[in-house]
């Protein structure tokens, strides 16, 4: 979706501001907040891209003045109440009125030490890869109202394919419940001037990661 | 009373706690009654972020690519494949590519789309990586951006931004700085900095204050 989130090439942010010595949380609810996400994400209740879907969906004045984890924790209630994992009800009197529904998985403190590795994104391919390390491609202008992973500003461009991540799990097709749909992964460079015009840095290059769907030959 | 201290919570004085404090213990209680979460594993998953997994595994990875010409080629091969040999860096999955910093080329690591960071190398991503300034303005003006940390590349160093779009994770190999021949690994590490595998800053130079 044309979202906030999609914020490559925007001006207005201001400069980056690193904060001397910052701990891992400011918080300790989001400290919280993160747990949670990570152990919704392996019992199976929705994947990561239900969450990153669920966050391009706050409105753009919510997700422009909320913190980080705050949009995490606005975009787990969506998915919880969502997928019938609880009511809007329940989360706001913080009671459970209903046992809850059968999940695939449990994350239990044995566990964590084991399995904090993320998961592989690797799938069985489906077809042979239409592009080789290499090759000229196109970007579609595509502009789907639901989640996708090429950016805006890398949309109806001209790049080279220079390396091939093999066949992984489609986002635009998994954050609507669509299946893993695997799809050939390539890393895409484009020129500066490409992207941005002829007064870009001319010793510039950018690369996306590009799911096959989003190319056509060139 | 305990952070995590579930049963009893509603005997807190609400007045004390912010909308959002409350709304996440709301939603940590509700998820835990209903049997989906266990709070105890929530609490070790926190404190493994907070103690385990961090920058020093990145760094280690990058002194030894630094001392070990057979490992750089294999970490510049295949990331995953390479960090996985090593007993005492936690596990990475399967999606790692390392990217190396040369006199002719400097390297940046973004997600503009979220927030995508190679957690089990650099632990969680800073405030400022997730932030708007930088994923707005690191795949347009990345030299603007370095200005912000104090970093000025020569003018004919040539950028090349990796935006994380994908599963895929980028760690960049920094150069290693001079004056460091006969340095131990261990003592290596000391100089590779979050920023530096970020490709917003450079490794710390020898007798620099840590």
């Amino acid at each position: 979706m044309d979202g906030i989130h999609d914020m490559g090439g925007m001006d207005g942010f201001g400069k980056v501001e690193p904060e001397p010595n910052e701990p891992p949380f400011h918080e300790p609810w989001e400290g919280r907040v993160m747990a949670l996400e990570r152990a919704m994400g392996y019992a199976g209740a929705w994947h990561i891209d239900h969450s990153r879907f669920a966050r391009e969906r706050l409105p753009p004045q919510v997700y422009l003045t909320s913190s980080y984890y705050q949009r995490w924790a606005l975009a787990m209630e969506t998915n919880v109440v969502e997928r019938g994992l609880a009511t809007a009800e329940e989360l706001k009197s913080g009671r459970a009125l209903a046992p809850g529904k059968t999940l695939p998985r449990k994350f239990t403190p044995a566990l964590v030490r084991e399995r904090l590795t993320r998961g592989s994104y690797f799938r069985q391919q489906q077809a042979p890869p239409r592009f080789e390390v290499g090759d000229r491609v196109h970007t579609r202008n595509i502009h789907p109202t639901t989640h996708t992973r090429l950016p805006r500003y890398a949309r109806g461009k001209f790049g080279i394919v220079e390396l091939c991540h093999g066949c992984h799990m489609f986002p635009d097709a998994v954050a609507i419940n669509r299946g893993d749909d695997p799809q050939w992964l390539y890393t895409v460079v484009f020129e500066g001037r490409e992207l941005w015009g002829p007064d870009a840095d001319p010793t510039l290059k950018v690369s996306i990661d590009a799911f096959e769907p989003y190319l056509e030959p060139a | 009373m305990s952070e995590h201290d579930h049963d009893h919570h509603h005997d807190h004085d609400h007045s004390e706690l912010s909308e959002t404090q409350l709304r996440v213990r709301a939603l940590e209680t509700v998820l835990t009654k209903k049997g989906y979460v266990d709070p105890a594993a929530l609490d070790e998953i926190v404190e493994a972020y907070e103690t385990r997994i961090g920058p020093r595994n990145g760094a280690a990875v990058v002194a030894k690519a630094w001392c070990d010409p057979a490992f750089k080629r294999a970490l510049l091969a295949d990331a995953s494949k390479a960090v996985a040999t090593l007993g005492h860096v936690s596990r990475v999955g399967d999606h790692l590519v390392a990217v190396e910093n040369t006199p002719k080329m400097h390297n940046m690591v973004v997600c503009t789309l979220c927030s995508c960071y190679p957690w089990e190398m650099l632990g969680l991503p800073p405030t400022w990586y997730k932030s708007a300034p930088y994923r707005s303005r690191a795949v347009k003006d990345p030299r603007g951006v370095l200005e912000d940390f104090g970093l000025s590349l020569a003018k004919d160093t040539k950028i090349r931004v990796w935006d994380s779009t994908a599963e895929t994770r980028f760690i960049v190999l920094p150069m290693r700085p001079s004056g460091t021949e006969n340095w131990s690994q261990e003592r290596l590490a000391e100089l590779v900095t979050r920023d530096s595998m970020i490709g917003t800053g450079l490794p710390r130079q020898p007798g620099a204050a840590i």
